[in-house]
Protein backbone atom coordinates (compact mmCIF):
# COMPACT_ATOMS: atom_id res chain seq x y z
CA UNK A 1 0.00 0.00 0.00
CA UNK A 2 1.48 3.30 -0.76
CA UNK A 3 1.98 6.34 1.42
CA UNK A 4 0.17 9.64 1.01
CA UNK A 5 1.78 11.15 3.67
CA UNK A 6 5.33 10.65 5.42
CA UNK A 7 7.18 12.86 7.89
CA UNK A 8 10.37 12.38 8.80
CA UNK A 9 12.53 13.75 11.72
CA UNK A 10 9.81 16.51 12.24
CA UNK A 11 11.24 18.17 14.87
CA UNK A 12 9.40 21.47 16.74
CA UNK A 13 11.21 23.72 19.30
CA UNK A 14 9.37 26.92 20.29
CA UNK A 15 11.18 29.67 20.80
CA UNK A 16 10.94 29.16 24.42
CA UNK A 17 13.28 25.83 24.40
CA UNK A 18 9.94 23.93 24.72
CA UNK A 19 10.24 21.11 22.19
CA UNK A 20 6.98 19.86 21.05
CA UNK A 21 8.14 17.29 18.45
CA UNK A 22 11.18 15.40 18.75
CA UNK A 23 12.00 13.48 15.55
CA UNK A 24 8.48 12.27 14.85
CA UNK A 25 8.56 9.61 11.72
CA UNK A 26 4.89 8.85 10.56
CA UNK A 27 4.07 7.03 7.24
CA UNK A 28 -0.28 7.86 6.20
CA UNK A 29 -0.98 5.08 4.07
CA UNK A 30 -3.58 6.26 0.68
CA UNK A 31 -7.12 5.96 1.51
CA UNK A 32 -7.12 4.88 5.63
CA UNK A 33 -8.66 6.63 8.44
CA UNK A 34 -5.60 7.17 10.94
CA UNK A 35 -6.36 8.04 14.61
CA UNK A 36 -3.60 10.07 16.30
CA UNK A 37 -4.43 9.89 20.70
CA UNK A 38 -1.84 11.00 22.79
CA UNK A 39 -2.74 13.35 26.05
CA UNK A 40 -3.55 16.83 26.08
CA UNK A 41 -0.02 18.53 25.28
CA UNK A 42 1.71 15.42 23.52
CA UNK A 43 2.48 17.38 20.09
CA UNK A 44 -1.11 16.50 17.86
CA UNK A 45 -1.79 19.63 17.25
CA UNK A 46 1.39 20.68 16.43
CA UNK A 47 2.09 17.91 13.86
CA UNK A 48 -1.33 19.12 12.22
CA UNK A 49 -0.20 22.49 12.19
CA UNK A 50 3.65 21.57 10.56
CA UNK A 51 2.02 19.53 8.15
CA UNK A 52 -0.54 22.10 7.22
CA UNK A 53 2.26 24.82 7.44
CA UNK A 54 0.77 27.09 9.71
CA UNK A 55 3.54 26.00 12.47
CA UNK A 56 7.54 25.95 10.83
CA UNK A 57 9.08 22.75 11.70
CA UNK A 58 12.62 23.19 13.29
CA UNK A 59 14.12 19.85 11.48
CA UNK A 60 12.53 17.13 9.36
CA UNK A 61 10.74 16.91 5.91
CA UNK A 62 7.22 16.06 4.68
CA UNK A 63 6.40 14.48 1.66
CA UNK A 64 2.67 15.00 0.72
CA UNK A 65 1.30 13.05 -2.17
CA UNK A 66 5.12 13.09 -3.39
CA UNK A 67 5.38 16.73 -3.22
CA UNK A 68 7.54 18.23 -0.46
CA UNK A 69 5.68 20.51 2.01
CA UNK A 70 8.76 23.47 2.01
CA UNK A 71 9.28 23.75 -1.32
CA UNK A 72 6.46 22.51 -3.09
CA UNK A 73 4.12 24.33 -0.65
CA UNK A 74 1.36 24.97 -3.45
CA UNK A 75 0.83 21.59 -4.49
CA UNK A 76 1.23 19.97 -1.09
CA UNK A 77 -1.18 22.34 0.39
CA UNK A 78 -3.91 22.47 -2.43
CA UNK A 79 -4.01 18.43 -1.55
CA UNK A 80 -4.99 18.97 2.36
CA UNK A 81 -8.31 20.36 3.89
CA UNK A 82 -8.00 20.87 8.05
CA UNK A 83 -11.19 20.86 10.08
CA UNK A 84 -9.46 22.93 13.53
CA UNK A 85 -10.14 22.13 16.72
CA UNK A 86 -11.12 26.18 17.37
CA UNK A 87 -14.20 27.18 16.54
CA UNK A 88 -12.50 30.49 14.88
CA UNK A 89 -14.81 31.87 12.54
CA UNK A 90 -15.75 34.56 10.73
CA UNK A 91 -18.79 35.63 12.53
CA UNK A 92 -20.07 38.39 10.25
CA UNK A 93 -19.81 35.98 7.41
CA UNK A 94 -22.81 33.90 5.77
CA UNK A 95 -22.11 30.28 5.36
CA UNK A 96 -22.41 30.40 1.16
CA UNK A 97 -20.11 32.92 0.93
CA UNK A 98 -17.27 31.46 3.58
CA UNK A 99 -17.26 27.81 2.04
CA UNK A 100 -16.69 29.74 -1.02
CA UNK A 101 -13.84 31.85 -0.06
CA UNK A 102 -12.00 28.50 1.15
CA UNK A 103 -12.59 26.91 -2.23
CA UNK A 104 -10.83 30.45 -3.59
CA UNK A 105 -8.37 30.53 -1.16
CA UNK A 106 -6.90 27.02 -1.62
CA UNK A 107 -6.71 28.00 -5.99
CA UNK A 108 -10.30 26.25 -7.07
CA UNK A 109 -12.25 28.11 -9.55
CA UNK A 110 -15.81 28.47 -8.21
CA UNK A 111 -17.67 25.33 -8.49
CA UNK A 112 -21.30 25.91 -7.05
CA UNK A 113 -22.38 22.60 -7.69
CA UNK A 114 -19.75 20.83 -5.43
CA UNK A 115 -20.03 22.91 -2.86
CA UNK A 116 -24.19 22.13 -2.77
CA UNK A 117 -23.12 18.95 -2.58
CA UNK A 118 -21.14 19.61 0.37
CA UNK A 119 -23.64 21.53 2.46
CA UNK A 120 -25.97 19.17 1.64
CA UNK A 121 -23.93 16.60 3.01
CA UNK A 122 -23.59 18.46 6.11
CA UNK A 123 -27.26 19.42 6.38
CA UNK A 124 -25.87 22.98 6.26
CA UNK A 125 -28.41 23.43 2.89
CA UNK A 126 -30.51 25.13 4.41
CA UNK A 127 -28.81 27.17 6.56
CA UNK A 128 -26.13 28.56 3.64
CA UNK A 129 -27.96 32.12 4.48
CA UNK A 130 -27.29 32.09 8.12
CA UNK A 131 -24.36 34.10 9.67
CA UNK A 132 -22.07 32.02 11.15
CA UNK A 133 -22.53 34.16 14.54
CA UNK A 134 -26.05 32.73 14.39
CA UNK A 135 -25.32 29.03 13.97
CA UNK A 136 -24.95 26.76 17.08
CA UNK A 137 -21.30 24.92 18.05
CA UNK A 138 -22.33 21.99 16.15
CA UNK A 139 -23.10 23.69 13.03
CA UNK A 140 -19.86 25.64 13.06
CA UNK A 141 -18.35 22.83 13.61
CA UNK A 142 -20.33 21.42 10.40
CA UNK A 143 -19.45 24.69 8.37
CA UNK A 144 -15.68 24.18 9.44
CA UNK A 145 -16.17 20.80 7.63
CA UNK A 146 -17.43 22.18 4.71
CA UNK A 147 -14.75 24.69 4.13
CA UNK A 148 -12.05 22.17 4.55
CA UNK A 149 -14.14 20.23 2.02
CA UNK A 150 -14.82 22.78 -0.03
CA UNK A 151 -11.58 22.35 -2.56
CA UNK A 152 -12.02 18.78 -2.91
CA UNK A 153 -8.74 17.43 -0.80
CA UNK A 154 -7.55 13.58 -0.82
CA UNK A 155 -6.04 14.39 2.81
CA UNK A 156 -8.71 15.69 5.25
CA UNK A 157 -7.41 16.71 8.87
CA UNK A 158 -9.64 16.61 11.46
CA UNK A 159 -8.14 18.01 15.20
CA UNK A 160 -10.45 16.98 17.61
CA UNK A 161 -13.69 16.47 15.26
CA UNK A 162 -16.65 15.70 17.76
CA UNK A 163 -15.40 17.82 20.98
CA UNK A 164 -18.36 19.56 22.49
CA UNK A 165 -20.43 17.97 19.69
CA UNK A 166 -23.27 15.82 20.87
CA UNK A 167 -23.85 12.36 20.40
CA UNK A 168 -26.25 12.50 17.49
CA UNK A 169 -24.15 14.92 15.92
CA UNK A 170 -20.87 12.86 16.57
CA UNK A 171 -22.72 9.87 14.95
CA UNK A 172 -23.64 12.09 11.78
CA UNK A 173 -19.70 12.44 11.47
CA UNK A 174 -18.47 9.49 11.93
CA UNK A 175 -21.20 8.59 9.11
CA UNK A 176 -19.52 11.67 7.07
CA UNK A 177 -16.08 10.20 7.37
CA UNK A 178 -16.85 7.42 6.25
CA UNK A 179 -18.25 8.20 3.63
CA UNK A 180 -15.41 10.59 2.43
CA UNK A 181 -13.00 7.97 2.86
CA UNK A 182 -15.11 5.62 0.31
CA UNK A 183 -14.94 8.36 -2.41
CA UNK A 184 -10.72 7.91 -1.66
CA UNK A 185 -10.00 10.80 0.86
CA UNK A 186 -7.21 9.79 3.36
CA UNK A 187 -8.00 10.89 7.05
CA UNK A 188 -6.22 11.85 9.98
CA UNK A 189 -7.70 12.82 13.35
CA UNK A 190 -6.40 13.66 16.72
CA UNK A 191 -8.82 12.59 19.13
CA UNK A 192 -9.55 12.27 23.17
CA UNK A 193 -12.27 10.10 22.86
CA UNK A 194 -10.82 6.57 22.54
CA UNK A 195 -13.86 5.13 21.72
CA UNK A 196 -13.69 7.26 18.79
CA UNK A 197 -10.72 5.85 17.00
CA UNK A 198 -11.81 2.33 18.45
CA UNK A 199 -15.12 3.35 16.01
CA UNK A 200 -13.55 4.58 13.21
CA UNK A 201 -9.56 3.93 13.01
CA UNK A 202 -8.30 1.62 10.41
CA UNK A 203 -4.70 2.47 11.96
CA UNK A 204 -3.86 3.84 15.58
CA UNK A 205 -0.74 5.91 16.35
CA UNK A 206 0.05 6.97 19.61
CA UNK A 207 2.07 10.12 20.90
CA UNK A 208 2.93 11.54 23.81
CA UNK A 209 5.69 13.98 24.96
CA UNK A 210 6.03 14.91 21.34
CA UNK A 211 7.52 11.11 20.36
CA UNK A 212 5.14 9.18 18.44
CA UNK A 213 5.26 5.59 20.79
CA UNK A 214 3.43 3.11 18.56
CA UNK A 215 1.53 2.77 15.05
CA UNK A 216 -0.67 -0.05 14.76
CA UNK A 217 -3.28 -1.36 12.77
CA UNK A 218 -6.43 -0.92 15.44
CA UNK A 219 -7.50 -4.94 15.16
CA UNK A 220 -3.88 -6.33 15.80
CA UNK A 221 -3.42 -3.22 18.42
CA UNK A 222 -6.14 -5.36 20.41
CA UNK A 223 -5.44 -8.07 19.65
CA UNK A 224 -2.09 -8.11 20.74
CA UNK A 225 -1.92 -5.35 23.47
CA UNK A 226 -5.62 -6.20 24.76
CA UNK A 227 -6.38 -8.78 27.48
CA UNK A 228 -9.48 -10.58 28.28
CA UNK A 229 -10.18 -10.79 32.16
CA UNK A 230 -11.78 -14.09 33.30
CA UNK A 231 -13.85 -13.88 36.60
CA UNK A 232 -15.34 -17.02 38.21
CA UNK A 233 -17.75 -16.74 41.75
CA UNK A 234 -16.67 -19.86 43.37
CA UNK A 235 -19.18 -22.23 45.39
CA UNK A 236 -17.48 -22.81 47.85
CA UNK A 237 -14.33 -20.50 48.91
CA UNK A 238 -10.51 -21.55 47.49
CA UNK A 239 -7.44 -21.75 49.87
CA UNK A 240 -4.97 -21.76 46.91
CA UNK A 241 -5.48 -21.22 43.22
CA UNK A 242 -6.19 -25.08 41.38
CA UNK A 243 -3.13 -26.73 40.02
CA UNK A 244 -1.60 -25.86 36.73
CA UNK A 245 -2.95 -21.99 37.34
CA UNK A 246 -0.43 -20.43 38.34
CA UNK A 247 -1.06 -17.13 36.26
CA UNK A 248 -4.72 -17.11 38.74
CA UNK A 249 -5.90 -14.79 41.56
CA UNK A 250 -7.54 -15.22 44.44
CA UNK A 251 -9.65 -12.72 45.92
CA UNK A 252 -12.68 -11.81 48.22
CA UNK A 253 -11.31 -14.06 51.10
CA UNK A 254 -11.03 -17.14 48.52
CA UNK A 255 -14.43 -16.68 46.85
CA UNK A 256 -13.41 -14.98 43.78
CA UNK A 257 -10.91 -16.60 41.04
CA UNK A 258 -9.63 -14.51 38.33
CA UNK A 259 -7.16 -14.93 35.30
CA UNK A 260 -6.37 -12.18 33.10
CA UNK A 261 -5.53 -13.55 29.19
CA UNK A 262 -2.53 -12.04 26.75
CA UNK A 263 -1.43 -12.92 23.87
CA UNK A 264 0.09 -15.91 24.23
CA UNK A 265 -1.23 -16.52 27.66
CA UNK A 266 -3.80 -19.81 28.29
CA UNK A 267 -7.11 -19.50 26.39
CA UNK A 268 -10.10 -19.07 28.85
CA UNK A 269 -11.74 -22.17 27.85
CA UNK A 270 -8.69 -24.21 28.46
CA UNK A 271 -8.83 -22.60 32.18
CA UNK A 272 -12.17 -23.75 32.45
CA UNK A 273 -11.61 -27.22 32.00
CA UNK A 274 -8.54 -27.23 34.43
CA UNK A 275 -11.10 -25.05 37.01
CA UNK A 276 -13.27 -27.83 36.26
CA UNK A 277 -11.09 -30.42 36.43
CA UNK A 278 -10.09 -29.58 40.18
CA UNK A 279 -13.61 -30.35 40.61
CA UNK A 280 -14.03 -26.66 41.56
CA UNK A 281 -17.76 -25.20 41.18
CA UNK A 282 -18.86 -21.49 40.42
CA UNK A 283 -22.10 -19.86 40.49
CA UNK A 284 -21.11 -16.63 38.13
CA UNK A 285 -18.98 -16.23 35.11
CA UNK A 286 -17.97 -13.28 34.19
CA UNK A 287 -15.52 -12.10 31.29
CA UNK A 288 -14.69 -8.51 30.14
CA UNK A 289 -12.24 -7.97 26.75
CA UNK A 290 -10.03 -4.86 27.37
CA UNK A 291 -10.88 -2.01 25.19
CA UNK A 292 -8.37 0.50 23.44
CA UNK A 293 -8.91 2.90 26.10
CA UNK A 294 -7.64 0.16 29.06
CA UNK A 295 -4.59 -0.13 26.39
CA UNK A 296 -4.37 3.57 25.95
CA UNK A 297 -3.60 4.22 29.51
CA UNK A 298 -1.36 0.99 29.72
CA UNK A 299 0.77 2.55 27.51
CA UNK A 300 0.38 6.31 28.31
CA UNK A 301 1.21 5.25 31.97
CA UNK A 302 4.33 2.85 31.55
CA UNK A 303 6.02 5.22 29.27
CA UNK A 304 4.91 9.00 30.27
CA UNK B 1 0.02 32.48 -9.11
CA UNK B 2 -2.89 31.74 -7.08
CA UNK B 3 -5.19 34.09 -8.43
CA UNK B 4 -8.45 32.58 -7.03
CA UNK B 5 -7.01 32.85 -4.05
CA UNK B 6 -5.77 36.73 -4.22
CA UNK B 7 -9.64 37.49 -5.50
CA UNK B 8 -10.98 35.57 -2.59
CA UNK B 9 -8.98 37.51 -0.27
CA UNK B 10 -9.80 40.61 -1.94
CA UNK B 11 -13.21 40.10 -2.46
CA UNK B 12 -13.63 38.93 1.26
CA UNK B 13 -11.88 42.27 2.31
CA UNK B 14 -14.48 44.56 0.36
CA UNK B 15 -17.71 42.32 1.16
CA UNK B 16 -16.15 43.47 5.21
CA UNK B 17 -15.87 47.17 3.83
CA UNK B 18 -19.79 47.46 2.17
CA UNK B 19 -21.01 45.12 5.13
CA UNK B 20 -19.52 48.21 7.15
CA UNK B 21 -20.07 50.89 4.97
CA UNK B 22 -21.00 53.50 7.54
CA UNK B 23 -17.73 53.23 9.71
CA UNK B 24 -15.37 52.60 6.49
CA UNK B 25 -16.66 55.11 4.20
CA UNK B 26 -18.96 57.53 5.95
CA UNK B 27 -17.19 58.14 9.28
CA UNK B 28 -13.96 59.44 7.69
CA UNK B 29 -15.90 61.71 4.66
CA UNK B 30 -18.18 63.21 7.28
CA UNK B 31 -15.42 64.07 9.63
CA UNK B 32 -13.39 65.49 7.11
CA UNK B 33 -16.24 67.39 5.59
CA UNK B 34 -16.04 69.23 8.74
CA UNK B 35 -13.02 70.33 8.36
CA UNK B 36 -14.05 71.72 5.68
CA UNK B 37 -17.03 73.47 6.42
CA UNK B 38 -15.33 75.07 9.45
CA UNK B 39 -11.81 76.22 8.67
CA UNK B 40 -12.58 76.24 4.98
CA UNK B 41 -15.59 77.93 4.15
CA UNK B 42 -16.34 79.05 7.64
CA UNK B 43 -12.75 80.22 9.28
CA UNK B 44 -11.03 80.33 5.62
CA UNK B 45 -12.78 83.36 4.29
CA UNK B 46 -11.27 85.49 7.02
CA UNK B 47 -7.85 84.24 6.08
CA UNK B 48 -5.65 85.64 4.14
CA UNK B 49 -4.84 83.37 1.06
CA UNK B 50 -1.29 81.62 1.04
CA UNK B 51 1.02 82.13 -2.01
CA UNK B 52 -1.99 82.92 -3.81
CA UNK B 53 -4.37 79.82 -2.81
CA UNK B 54 -7.92 80.70 -1.16
CA UNK B 55 -7.11 79.15 2.36
CA UNK B 56 -10.16 76.95 1.85
CA UNK B 57 -8.85 75.27 -1.02
CA UNK B 58 -5.25 75.33 0.63
CA UNK B 59 -6.16 73.02 2.92
CA UNK B 60 -7.98 70.57 0.58
CA UNK B 61 -4.94 68.69 -0.40
CA UNK B 62 -3.23 68.15 3.32
CA UNK B 63 -6.79 67.21 5.00
CA UNK B 64 -7.07 64.77 2.00
CA UNK B 65 -3.88 63.24 2.56
CA UNK B 66 -4.73 62.93 6.68
CA UNK B 67 -7.76 60.96 5.70
CA UNK B 68 -5.97 58.68 3.42
CA UNK B 69 -3.50 58.09 5.94
CA UNK B 70 -5.25 56.95 8.90
CA UNK B 71 -8.00 55.09 6.40
CA UNK B 72 -4.97 53.05 5.32
CA UNK B 73 -3.07 52.74 8.19
CA UNK B 74 -6.43 51.84 10.27
CA UNK B 75 -7.75 49.15 7.49
CA UNK B 76 -5.04 47.22 6.03
CA UNK B 77 -4.06 46.87 9.96
CA UNK B 78 -7.66 46.11 10.73
CA UNK B 79 -7.30 43.74 7.65
CA UNK B 80 -5.00 41.28 9.22
CA UNK B 81 -5.73 41.94 12.93
CA UNK B 82 -9.12 40.57 12.26
CA UNK B 83 -7.72 36.84 11.44
CA UNK B 84 -5.11 37.08 14.00
CA UNK B 85 -7.70 37.94 16.44
CA UNK B 86 -10.48 35.37 15.38
CA UNK B 87 -8.30 32.61 14.98
CA UNK B 88 -9.20 32.43 11.48
CA UNK B 89 -5.46 33.35 10.09
CA UNK B 90 -4.84 29.52 10.40
CA UNK B 91 -7.41 28.86 7.27
CA UNK B 92 -4.91 31.69 5.38
CA UNK B 93 -1.96 30.66 6.60
CA UNK B 94 -2.70 27.03 5.25
CA UNK B 95 -3.45 27.59 1.92
CA UNK B 96 -1.71 27.61 -1.07
CA UNK B 97 -0.52 30.82 -1.12
CA UNK B 98 2.54 33.22 -1.64
CA UNK B 99 3.68 35.50 0.95
CA UNK B 100 2.95 38.29 -2.18
CA UNK B 101 -0.38 36.47 -3.04
CA UNK B 102 -1.54 36.77 0.33
CA UNK B 103 -0.41 40.65 1.31
CA UNK B 104 -1.83 41.53 -2.70
CA UNK B 105 -5.23 40.34 -1.63
CA UNK B 106 -5.10 42.51 1.31
CA UNK B 107 -3.55 45.58 0.30
CA UNK B 108 -5.22 45.28 -3.15
CA UNK B 109 -8.73 45.56 -0.47
CA UNK B 110 -7.10 48.14 1.65
CA UNK B 111 -5.96 50.63 -1.39
CA UNK B 112 -9.19 50.39 -3.39
CA UNK B 113 -10.94 51.34 0.07
CA UNK B 114 -8.22 54.53 0.54
CA UNK B 115 -8.93 55.51 -2.81
CA UNK B 116 -12.95 55.20 -2.94
CA UNK B 117 -12.57 57.38 0.69
CA UNK B 118 -10.51 60.01 -1.22
CA UNK B 119 -12.96 60.20 -3.94
CA UNK B 120 -15.46 60.52 -2.12
CA UNK B 121 -13.89 63.14 -0.15
CA UNK B 122 -12.80 65.51 -3.12
CA UNK B 123 -15.90 65.48 -4.54
CA UNK B 124 -17.52 66.61 -0.83
CA UNK B 125 -14.99 69.37 -0.50
CA UNK B 126 -15.74 70.41 -4.06
CA UNK B 127 -19.05 71.30 -2.02
CA UNK B 128 -17.64 73.56 0.31
CA UNK B 129 -14.49 75.19 -1.32
CA UNK B 130 -13.93 75.63 -4.71
CA UNK B 131 -10.61 73.92 -5.59
CA UNK B 132 -8.60 73.15 -8.98
CA UNK B 133 -6.24 70.36 -9.58
CA UNK B 134 -3.10 71.10 -11.74
CA UNK B 135 -1.43 67.94 -12.46
CA UNK B 136 -3.97 65.15 -11.85
CA UNK B 137 -2.71 62.48 -13.21
CA UNK B 138 0.38 63.15 -10.86
CA UNK B 139 -2.16 63.67 -8.00
CA UNK B 140 -3.80 60.30 -8.85
CA UNK B 141 -0.19 58.31 -8.59
CA UNK B 142 1.10 60.03 -5.70
CA UNK B 143 -2.23 59.03 -4.09
CA UNK B 144 -1.93 55.34 -5.24
CA UNK B 145 2.02 55.69 -3.98
CA UNK B 146 0.58 57.07 -0.38
CA UNK B 147 -2.25 54.70 -0.47
CA UNK B 148 0.19 51.39 -0.93
CA UNK B 149 2.66 52.36 1.17
CA UNK B 150 0.41 53.65 4.29
CA UNK B 151 -1.55 50.25 3.86
CA UNK B 152 1.75 47.90 3.84
CA UNK B 153 2.48 50.03 6.89
CA UNK B 154 -0.58 49.43 8.28
CA UNK B 155 -0.80 45.45 7.63
CA UNK B 156 3.10 45.84 9.81
CA UNK B 157 0.47 47.39 12.73
CA UNK B 158 -1.71 44.90 12.29
CA UNK B 159 0.76 41.75 12.49
CA UNK B 160 2.90 43.38 15.25
CA UNK B 161 -0.30 44.34 17.41
CA UNK B 162 -1.55 42.13 20.27
CA UNK B 163 -4.69 43.80 21.27
CA UNK B 164 -7.13 46.35 20.07
CA UNK B 165 -5.34 48.56 21.89
CA UNK B 166 -1.97 48.71 20.08
CA UNK B 167 -3.82 48.79 16.97
CA UNK B 168 -5.39 52.18 17.60
CA UNK B 169 -2.15 53.25 19.50
CA UNK B 170 -0.20 53.92 15.81
CA UNK B 171 -2.93 56.08 14.03
CA UNK B 172 -3.95 57.71 17.15
CA UNK B 173 -0.83 58.49 19.32
CA UNK B 174 1.69 58.59 16.20
CA UNK B 175 -0.18 59.87 13.03
CA UNK B 176 -2.86 61.64 13.88
CA UNK B 177 -0.43 64.32 15.90
CA UNK B 178 2.65 63.75 12.86
CA UNK B 179 -0.04 64.63 10.25
CA UNK B 180 -1.71 67.81 12.35
CA UNK B 181 1.38 69.20 12.26
CA UNK B 182 2.41 67.90 8.88
CA UNK B 183 1.71 70.83 7.21
CA UNK B 184 -2.15 70.46 6.13
CA UNK B 185 -3.08 73.90 7.78
CA UNK B 186 0.03 76.15 6.80
CA UNK B 187 3.24 75.80 5.04
CA UNK B 188 6.23 75.11 7.05
CA UNK B 189 7.78 78.60 6.33
CA UNK B 190 4.94 80.31 8.73
CA UNK B 191 6.10 78.22 11.78
CA UNK B 192 8.55 80.19 14.12
CA UNK B 193 12.55 78.81 14.25
CA UNK B 194 13.30 76.45 15.62
CA UNK B 195 9.59 74.77 14.80
CA UNK B 196 9.91 75.08 11.31
CA UNK B 197 13.44 72.82 11.08
CA UNK B 198 11.86 70.36 13.43
CA UNK B 199 8.81 70.00 11.19
CA UNK B 200 11.38 69.13 8.23
CA UNK B 201 12.05 65.76 10.35
CA UNK B 202 8.26 64.86 10.40
CA UNK B 203 7.59 62.78 7.33
CA UNK B 204 4.61 63.65 6.64
CA UNK B 205 5.46 67.20 6.01
CA UNK B 206 7.01 65.96 2.50
CA UNK B 207 3.54 64.02 1.98
CA UNK B 208 1.93 67.01 2.20
CA UNK B 209 4.09 69.65 0.41
CA UNK B 210 4.01 66.85 -2.80
CA UNK B 211 0.52 66.49 -2.88
CA UNK B 212 -0.43 69.79 -2.76
CA UNK B 213 2.39 70.40 -5.30
CA UNK B 214 -0.01 68.33 -7.79
CA UNK B 215 -2.97 70.59 -6.79
CA UNK B 216 -1.50 74.19 -7.01
CA UNK B 217 1.87 74.22 -8.61
CA UNK B 218 3.34 75.08 -4.91
CA UNK B 219 5.69 72.87 -2.20
CA UNK B 220 7.47 73.51 0.63
CA UNK B 221 10.06 71.21 -0.46
CA UNK B 222 11.08 70.16 -3.71
CA UNK B 223 8.99 66.92 -5.24
CA UNK B 224 11.57 65.49 -6.07
CA UNK B 225 12.52 65.21 -2.82
CA UNK B 226 9.04 64.09 -1.54
CA UNK B 227 9.16 61.58 -4.21
CA UNK B 228 12.20 59.65 -3.14
CA UNK B 229 11.05 60.07 0.40
CA UNK B 230 7.66 58.05 -0.21
CA UNK B 231 9.09 55.38 -2.38
CA UNK B 232 11.80 54.78 0.44
CA UNK B 233 9.38 54.66 2.89
CA UNK B 234 7.56 52.17 0.34
CA UNK B 235 10.86 50.11 0.16
CA UNK B 236 11.09 50.34 4.06
CA UNK B 237 7.35 48.73 4.37
CA UNK B 238 7.57 46.32 1.97
CA UNK B 239 11.39 44.60 3.06
CA UNK B 240 10.18 44.82 6.33
CA UNK B 241 7.15 43.04 5.45
CA UNK B 242 8.83 40.09 3.10
CA UNK B 243 11.67 39.70 6.57
CA UNK B 244 8.17 39.21 8.22
CA UNK B 245 6.92 36.44 6.33
CA UNK B 246 10.51 35.09 5.35
CA UNK B 247 10.90 34.68 9.38
CA UNK B 248 7.18 33.93 10.56
CA UNK B 249 7.57 36.46 13.24
CA UNK B 250 4.13 36.98 15.23
CA UNK B 251 2.70 35.17 12.28
CA UNK B 252 3.50 31.51 12.98
CA UNK B 253 4.92 29.40 16.06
Amino acid sequence: MDDILTLSGVEKRYASGHVALHGVDLAIRRGEIFALLGPNGAGKTTLISIVCGIVTPSGGTITVDGHDAQRDYRAARAKIGLVPQELATDMFERVWDTVRFSRGLFGCPPDDAHLERVLRDLALWDKRGSRLAELSGGMKRRVLIAKALSHEPRILFLDEPTAGVDVGLRRDMWALVRRLRDQGVTIILTTHYIEEAEEMADRIGIITGGRIKLVEEKAKLLATLGRTELHLDLAEPLAAVPAGLADATLSDEGRRLSYVQREGSMPIPQVLRIVEGAGVTYTGIETRRSSLEDIFVDLIGEKA
Amino acid sequence: MNLHGVAAIYKFEMARTFRTLAQSLATPVISTSLYFIVFGAAIGSRLPPIEGVPYGAFIVPGLVLLSILMESVSNASFGIYLPKFAGTIGEILSAPLSAFELVLGYIGAAVTKSLMVAAVTLVVARLFVPYHIDHPVIALAFLLMIAVSFCLFGFLVGLVAKSFDQLQTVPLLILSPLGFLGGSFYTIDMLPEPWATIAMANPIVYLVSAFRWSFYGISDVSVGVSLAATAGFLALCSSILAWVFKTGWRLKA
